[in-house]
């Protein structure tokens, strides 16, 4: 079936002219319709707009001027903004917002001739780690309904799982491309901070966001992140430094390469089948010449407190822009200007969000900032260091992406606090600001086990040889859950 | 070490007060929830305080890089219009709020 393709299957498809990308796009369009309603994972599909780019694509392929992405299906997570297209960012804040422009991501996507199929469904404004809290209902996961794809960027994993869409972009600000691509069996890329604009992404926590892709595998991140990489001078944070040709470079040997596995990632409290995974994965990869080396990252347990005051902290600041005047939800009939702010935010924002925001509000007032926020900046410098260490003595550090498989729906409903251990492996990358892939490495209980693959910084392409190794020694990674075959 | 008296001084006065900082209007039971929850996060939060920070630098930003500074000219164009499409209530190129001043 044409929908189990990879992104270069599908290139030399189109190329060769064997199918047109307005037959391609047709597929995709009447599988994610045909199959939202099931797994939620979309918030819009535009469906007319869609076979408009396929067709001017398909232009594109006739003339001999396309690439390599050009008239392949992508669909966007709803934080990026689209131009003349909603782009709520799961939230009623933003239901109403219809985005001036698009950000950098979608604009390269497009450049490279990618059709946009739709936008997915998300944690309300990126908070979360199981996609519960978007305004538009949970995504659902398509290895099992009764559970939760992960978060924040659920949708673009379930949709890829489900191979609704060949990939889809996401974004990472504490493990939201990672962990759902680890739920729901599918390669997530989180590159090193800076590395891919993020102009027009809206802003959750400015010093940890970043954008990357979500694919069926690491050569189609690869070369989605070849269209994705560079610099911006539109986004102060862009690293000021060309992108590269990951996939021409894909196969580079990984004889000699030192892994280093954390003591305290193959911790106790990790579910026994999820470390049996990782440990015959990491076998797998000695197999291919990988030496494995145990280390210790011993501020791992800190990484947490650290990330949940300094990621609430830059969201109340990032959020104080909602304010019921510019754009965006206005509450009916204020009495007065407080009101009219006060109002539109309890009213436009969710739970999550405004536990978030009163979270980051307490540790930045008065009284409270050094105890809290300037000890969590300590902690993420002491954090930092503990990898800046580790990469002196190995090449690569692996280990879980997250502790379980997905979890059920509702299970931390209650508990803020749990969901939030469940991230437990994957904010440190954030902190320190470095690359991080999770790819499919085996099942427990028929749910997916993700491999995180962390590297040093600007090491994108060596996570992605490794991974791309694993995969060609392996077949997790082509697994489909079988209604969505 | 942040001591269990600034914990317990998370009160409802203490919730009413970050409320009205962070704009947002709290229902007696919102309030009581925000409360039990912010005080179960700043517990996790306080695990921060077994180790030692004196004189380590804070770290603002992963890479140790200043935000880039462009040249200071005009770089956009006016499209307050269509930016003000969006806007829930505009009159002659404003935004209109209730009343502030009698």
């Amino acid at each position: 079936m044409i929908h189990q393709r990879s992104l270069s299957e599908l290139s030399a498809l189109l190329a060769g002219g064997e199918i047109s990308s307005v037959e391609l796009t047709q597929h995709y369009l009447e599988r994610s319709s045909r199959h939202n309603d099931a797994l939620n994972c979309y918030i819009s599909l535009f469906p007319e707009e869609a076979l408009a780019q396929a067709r001017q694509a398909d232009k594109r392929l006739r003339n001999k001027q396309a690439g390599p992405l050009t008239g392949i299906p992508i669909a966007h997570k709803d934080i990026f903004c689209t131009l003349d297209k909603k782009t709520s960012c799961g939230s009623r804040m933003l239901d109403n917002f219809i985005a001036p422009y698009d950000a950098a991501v979608v604009e390269r996507l497009h450049e490279a001739g990618m059709v946009m199929l739709g936008k997915t469904n998300m944690d309300e404004f990126a908070m979360g780690s199981s996609s519960e809290s978007s305004y538009y209902g949970p995504v659902l996961n398509p290895w099992k309904r009764t559970c939760v794809p992960g978060g924040s960027s659920g949708g673009s994993a379930a949709a890829v799982a489900a191979r609704l869409i060949p990939a889809a972009t996401a974004t990472d600000t504490g493990g939201s491309i990672r962990q759902p691509a680890a739920f729901c069996g599918v390669t997530g890329l989180k590159p090193t901070y800076g590395r891919v604009s993020r102009y027009g992404m809206i802003a959750f926590a400015s010093s940890l966001d970043q954008a990357g892709p979500i694919a069926q595998s690491a050569a189609d991140a690869a070369l989605l992140l070849t269209a994705l990489a560079g610099f911006d001078p539109r986004d102060s944070t862009s690293v000021e430094r060309a992108g590269k040709d990951y996939l021409g470079d894909l196969n580079e040997e990984i004889t000699g390469i030192r892994i280093g596995v954390p003591a305290e990632y193959l911790d106790h409290s990790n579910a026994p089948k999820v470390t049996t995974a990782i440990n015959a994965a990491l076998a797998e990869l000695e197999g291919a010449g990988a030496e494995r080396r145990a280390i210790t990252l011993p501020t791992t347990p800190l990484s947490i407190p650290a990330y949940y005051v300094i990621a609430p902290a830059e969201c109340s600041s990032n959020l104080s822009r909602y304010d019921g005047v510019r754009f965006g939800y206005r509450c009916a009939d204020p009495g007065s200007l407080d009101d009219l702010f006060c109002r539109s935010r309890s009213e436009g924002f969710g739970a999550e969000v405004q536990r978030r925001i009163m979270t980051g509000t307490y540790v930045l007032s008065a009284g409270y900032y050094d105890a809290y926020y300037l000890k969590a900046q300590q902690i993420r410098r002491l954090i930092r260091d503990d990898f800046i260490h580790a990469f002196k003595q190995v090449d690569v550090i692996i280990g879980p992406t997250s502790p379980t498989t997905a979890f059920a729906l509702h299970t931390h409903q209650d508990d803020p606090v749990g969901m939030y251990m469940a991230d437990i492996y994957t904010v440190s990358a954030n902190l320190a600001g470095l690359p991080a892939i999770s790819i499919p490495a085996g099942f427990a209980d028929g749910l997916p086990v993700g491999l995180q693959i962390i590297g040093n910084y600007f090491s994108e392409q060596q996570l992605l040889n490794i991974a791309h190794h694993y995969q060609q020694r392996t077949d997790w990674h082509r697994h489909i859950p079988e209604e969505f075959r | 070490m942040i001591n269990k008296g600034l914990l317990m001084s998370v009160d409802k006065n203490e919730i009413t007060h970050i409320a009205k900082l962070a704009k947002l209007h709290l229902t007696a039971d919102s309030r009581q929830r925000y409360g039990a929850d912010l005080r179960r996060i700043l517990v996790l939060v306080e695990q921060m305080n077994a180790v030692q920070t004196d004189g380590v630098q804070p770290l603002a930003h992963p890479l140790d890089i200043s935000a880039r500074l462009r040249p200071d000219v005009v770089a956009e164009k006016d499209q307050r219009d269509r930016f003000q499409q969006g806007a829930p209530l505009v009159r002659d190129g404003y935004y209109l709020v209730p009343k502030v001043i009698d």
